[in-house]
């Protein structure tokens, strides 16, 4: 098989906030009916996560879960651990109205860190940043100026964001302008 | 701005996050119905001064479509309410016609 490399092969930028391309991440798309048991025990035995409540991030040992849609859950696991996921998902769901895909190689994630790493997205999203509205755990789909994004907090306070592939460079440029030292607005 | 929550996520989404997806509560007329049907359901379209029902998407979130019931003339915005139904909920409606008075949009009132 050939070599498979990330959107910007991790690419960095330091600023008054660090912004990184994280390199290869294996990534899910599940669609199914998120309240019925079968999903629920898909997902559990795939990841050992539980499903999420709306817009939150869920952790489990071999990965983690997020809420995008009221039908539609992102599993976040290992670039090579993505088809076994797949495979453990579509077994487990056999017969049931759902749908598992490995989208590892359609998306692009950046990783954004430092104190003001708030601050860095709230320049560029429609999204409340603010440390009470906006906490561990929580997951939102949104845009990043232009394009369609989503992004979560991490328990650390680094934010990771994924967005599609074929504009990775662009929301890397995005939040580079975003994070460039004298750009801090101090507020959140 | 147009601030609408979206029922399905409950997120207040901003309007550009959304997308406006034109008029609500619209009877498709298509193959087997009169041509003066099928053109009333192309093209007629309410364009009020006041109470409004519209079909909105939450474009850059979870991407469903959703209504919402709003005043075309304030921007006040008096509910979001599911896609998947026939009538504006009798909430949202007593919202209106407590503004409102008398107020009636097609065949709601």
């Amino acid at each position: 098989m050939s070599n498979a490399v990330s959107a910007l092969n991790a690419a960095s930028f330091e600023g008054f906030a660090k912004v990184s391309e994280t390199g290869l991440r294996g990534m899910v798309t599940l669609r199914g009916d998120l309240s019925g048991k079968g999903v629920k025990q898909a997902v559990k035995a795939a990841t050992g996560a539980d499903v999420p409540d709306a817009r939150r991030v869920t952790r489990g040992t071999s990965g983690d879960v997020a809420w995008m849609s009221p039908d539609e859950l992102l599993i976040i696991c290992d670039y090579q651990a993505a088809n076994d996921v797949v495979a453990a998902l579509t077994g487990k769901l056999s017969g049931e109205h759902a749908l598992a895909v490995n989208v590892s190689d359609a998306r692009a994630v950046f990783r954004i860190e430092g104190n003001a790493a708030r601050e860095v997205l709230a320049k560029v999203a429609p999204v409340d940043l603010s440390a009470d509205a906006f906490q561990a755990g929580d997951f939102r789909r949104s845009r990043i100026a232009q394009v369609a994004a989503a992004f979560w907090l991490n328990d650390d306070g680094s934010f990771e964001l994924v967005c599609f592939r074929s504009v990775a460079q662009y929301v890397f440029d995005v939040l580079k302008v975003s994070a460039e030292n004298g750009g801090e607005v101090g507020f959140l | 701005m147009l601030t609408l929550q979206c029922p399905y996520c409950g997120v207040h989404a901003e309007e550009t996050e959304l997308h406006a997806e034109g008029e609500a509560h619209l009877k498709r007329f298509g193959p087997g119905s009169s041509d003066d049907e099928f053109e009333t359901y192309l093209f007629m379209r309410e364009n009020p001064k006041g109470v409004h029902f519209e079909r909105w998407r939450h474009a850059s979130g979870c991407g469903k479509f959703f209504h919402a019931a709003r005043s075309t003339t304030t921007l006040e915005v008096f509910g979001t309410y599911s896609a998947q139904t026939l009538e504006p909920p009798q909430d949202i409606k007593d919202k209106i016609s407590a503004k409102y008075p008398g107020w009636s949009w097609r065949d709601f009132s």
